[in-house]
């Protein structure tokens, strides 16, 4: 036996293991096939299809590119504005709740009370909690950016915790050493730890919040989502089409561009 | 460019040496926030005497809720397992076909720049797209139903899955995948042999948390009639039948954490 053959023979073996949960993987997959039904379908799907690629080949090009109070750049800016705020207050009701659920700030327990309800905030879709501001500020852009702000605050939270329980404790001992007060410790030793990260996380966000904003019109919160919705029940598909053509240019353009300032940030 | 317009600080050391101090971009960051913030509360009408005054409306509903009642538990069960049926179907097919995808928009392992071009606008594009309009365009399609919804799902986690995967193939040792070239191995099989076998436990720990994600999409993919727990939601709420909405939103909220705990220990044993 040469050593290759002895390596081989070290290599833990897990089969068992594995074979387990790949059954257990396959037996669930076929469960869920019976979920599927192809009764609804219809002949008319395919059809309906290929007007709809039509509807994106063929753009309403008016629409697209009119600057009036229904014309597409001027929904996009509405949502942009609907994520930009809701981001913000998002983040600015994350941080403290990040702090309270740190491990390493906070007692177990009520860290693991705030992390209860992180969950619960979280796991609510934002389609309800757009029904239930709706009857705050009455439809309209005001009620989306409550919605974003109240469906980032779970994941935010989450991400800062995870920058909040990595920080850097020995900074903070030797400022100690050297005298320095609380507020000279939270100023110099954890701001700068903490806020490149943090602002990197709230851009992540707001890249995702231009997506969940642009949906948030189907609940008449505001946003691109409602002259879309609209103009799909009408089958009006080359609206459609103009429409999620602005989408889709808008937000690759901010990912482009917050994938770089976020490179930056975190490379310092 | 920053730094030609504020010119840095320059400072003189008592032993006449001459430090530099770049300027702090912070006050101008700042200032184009504070624009922003303005323009877009002017957009949108924010106001926070409205929000002082009404905030007690948000609680309504939620107090409506409260009670759950317990007897609708038993409507819950069937559409419940449908979603999670649509999420790991969609999840399972999805992370699947986005191998061959990632495969494509990978450029360290396929050369001709036009495929790999082509197969990162598609995911690209995928992954901009809203799942709820990617859901209701499914419905004109596939008709209401659950169909639409895994479609739906499917579609979304090609997109995700797709990226992570090409960043990771593209971050790999590629010494052995050309030692295995160099003995006559087929791209496509030195992939399989030297390649996959680094992505694979960051791959599935990226497949399991878009699982997890899905079930929480796909719960309100319903709203659109794509099938699952989101019609209950939808019918609840359109009948102001809150203390229904309350049970179902119960309901779902145990079922995400408990599939979030379990996706988590394997997560964990995975890396």
């Amino acid at each position: 036996m040469d050593t290759i053959e002895k390596q081989l023979k070290v290599a833990p073996k897990n089969r068992r293991y594995i074979i387990v949960v790949t059954t257990i993987l396959l037996f669930l997959f076929v469960w869920s096939l019976t979920a599927l039904s192809f009764e609804n379908m219809q002949e008319s799907g395919w059809s309906i299809a290929a007007s709809i690629l039509t509807g994106i080949i063929n753009p309403d090009l008016e629409l697209l590119l009119s600057f009036t109070s229904q014309g597409v750049p001027y929904l996009l800016v509405e949502t942009i504005a609907i994520a930009f705020l809701g981001t913000i207050i998002g983040a600015i009701m994350a941080v403290p709740l990040a702090f309270l659920s740190a491990s390493n700030i906070v007692p177990a327990p009520v860290a693991w009370l705030t992390r209860l309800f992180l969950i619960m905030v979280r796991t609510v879709p934002s389609l309800v909690y757009g029904l239930m501001l709706i009857r705050v500020t009455g439809p309209g852009p005001f009620a989306g950016i409550l919605t974003i702000a109240l469906v980032s605050i779970g994941m935010l939270s989450k991400l800062f915790v995870d920058a909040i329980e990595d920080l850097d404790i020995g900074v903070l001992e030797s400022m100690t050493s050297i005298g320095c007060t609380t507020f000279e410790k939270i100023r110099y030793g954890i701001i700068p730890q903490l806020f490149s990260m943090f602002l990197s996380i709230v851009i992540y966000r707001f890249d995702m919040n231009l997506r969940e904003a642009s949906i948030l019109g189907l609940v008449g919160a505001g946003g691109i989502g409602a002259p879309l919705i609209f103009a799909m029940n009408a089958y009006r598909w080359n609206e459609v089409g103009s429409i999620l053509i602005g989408l889709v240019i808008l937000i690759l353009i901010v990912e482009i561009y917050s994938n770089k300032i976020r490179g930056k940030l975190v490379r310092g | 460019m920053y730094d030609k317009i504020f010119p840095p600080k320059k400072i003189a050391l008592p032993n006449g040496k001459v430090v530099i101090e770049k300027r702090s971009p912070t006050p101008l960051i700042l200032l184009l926030l504070l624009i922003g913030v303005y323009f877009s509360v002017q957009l949108t009408g924010f106001s926070l005497p409205v929000l002082f005054e009404r905030w007690d409306q948000f609680f309504v509903i939620i107090l409506d809720m409260i009670p759950p009642r317990w007897d609708y538990t038993s409507h819950i069960w069937q559409p419940l397992l449908d979603t999670i049926k649509m999420s790991l179907l969609g999840s399972v097919l999805g992370s699947l076909t986005a191998i061959p995808i990632a495969y494509l928009a990978s450029n360290n392992i396929v050369k001709n720049r036009v495929i790999v071009g082509i197969a990162r606008v598609f995911l690209s594009i995928l992954r901009t797209m809203p799942t709820l309009v990617m859901a209701l365009i499914a419905t004109f399609i596939f008709g209401l139903g659950t169909l639409a919804g895994t479609v739906a799902i499917f579609l979304f986690t090609i997109a995700y899955v797709g990226k992570f995967l090409y960043e990771q193939i593209e971050n790999v040792n590629m010494d052995a995948f050309e030692a295995m070239e160099s003995l006559g191995m087929t791209r496509v099989q030195a992939f399989r042999y030297a390649i996959f076998p680094q992505v694979l436990p960051n791959y599935l720990s990226t497949s399991l948390f878009c699982f997890e994600g899905n079930v929480r999409y796909a719960s309100i993919l319903g709203y659109v009639g794509a099938g699952g727990i989101g019609l209950l939601l939808n019918e609840g709420l359109g009948w102001r039948d809150y203390s229904s909405v309350g049970m179902i939103l119960f309901m779902l909220i145990i079922t995400v954490f408990l599939i979030e705990r379990v996706s988590e220990h394997f997560r964990k044993r995975l890396i």
